[in-house]
């Protein structure tokens, strides 16, 4: 995933973007068959071990999702992490530096 | 110390297992994802699995931005801010198969501001509430879908 996060008057903009299908479940296949669900269900970023981002997602978030959010309490330099969980357990951890 | 073939086996079968077990054990464990809410397949019924009976008032103190026209419903950007010392934050799509798009749990660090890109299958009311001091604020808004973004 790619993330970005650049510090502005104390807050720090975060702007994510993941590799993810997000299939809904609800799609047929060239061959008349549904394609099973799999989407990203949760993601959150941790700084200093304290939850600054979490989110709940469900299949009508778009393919390759996009978010963004602003916390407080970080500065250029430091860094934190962002992981997302998808409905068959795959999961992604990436570290972050501000900018 | 192991003296037969059986005992080897034996070792070398608890050892895979346990090696499977630590391999399959999911490293990220939040589990807080609320199934009945995003499986419900009515605005009452998503919002009822969500916040229970919780009173709701229009706001204008939330902030919805989304387009008034969509030309691609596969991908619809939105975002929502507030002032209000709000725990969480909800997007719905009333006309959506399962109307619950996302939710946003407010930390104590983490400003009231999100952005997503979500799908709509077709024209259809944008639902934002927000929940703070056991109250859920409303904010609504239709986006026009050109092209639907939940077909194949």
């Amino acid at each position: 995933m790619r993330v970005k996060a650049s510090e502005r008057n104390g807050s720090v903009i975060v702007k994510m973007l993941m590799q993810h299908p997000m299939e809904t479940g609800r799609r047929k296949d060239s061959d008349g068959n549904l394609v099973p669900g799999h989407y990203i269900t949760e993601v959150e970023a941790v700084h200093n071990g304290e939850r600054v981002y979490h989110s709940e997602l469900g299949p009508a978030v778009s393919k390759d999702p996009y978010l963004a959010f602003t916390f407080t309490g970080a500065g250029s330099g430091d860094t934190f992490t962002v992981s997302w969980v998808d409905n068959k357990g795959e999961s992604e951890t990436t570290d972050v530096s501000i900018r | 110390m192991i003296h037969t073939r059986r005992e080897f086996m034996s070792t070398l079968v608890k050892a895979a297992g346990l090696l499977a077990a630590v391999v399959t054990w999911p490293r990220v464990v939040w589990a807080s994802w609320n199934t009945q809410a995003f499986q419900a397949e009515s605005l009452d019924a998503a919002i009822n699995a969500k916040y229970g009976s919780m009173p709701i008032e229009d706001s204008d103190a939330l902030n919805l931005k989304a387009p008034a026209i969509a030309e691609n419903g596969a991908v619809v950007p939105i975002t929502v801010d507030t002032e209000l010392p709000v725990k969480n934050i909800s997007v719905f799509v009333e006309d959506n198969p399962s109307p619950l798009a996302c939710s946003f749990n407010i930390q104590p660090r983490m400003a009231a501001d999100v952005s997503v890109r979500i799908r709509m299958g077709q024209t259809s009311n944008l639902v934002v509430l927000a929940e703070a001091d056991g109250k859920l604020y409303r904010t609504t808004q239709e986006v026009k879908v050109t092209i639907g973004g939940c077909g194949g």
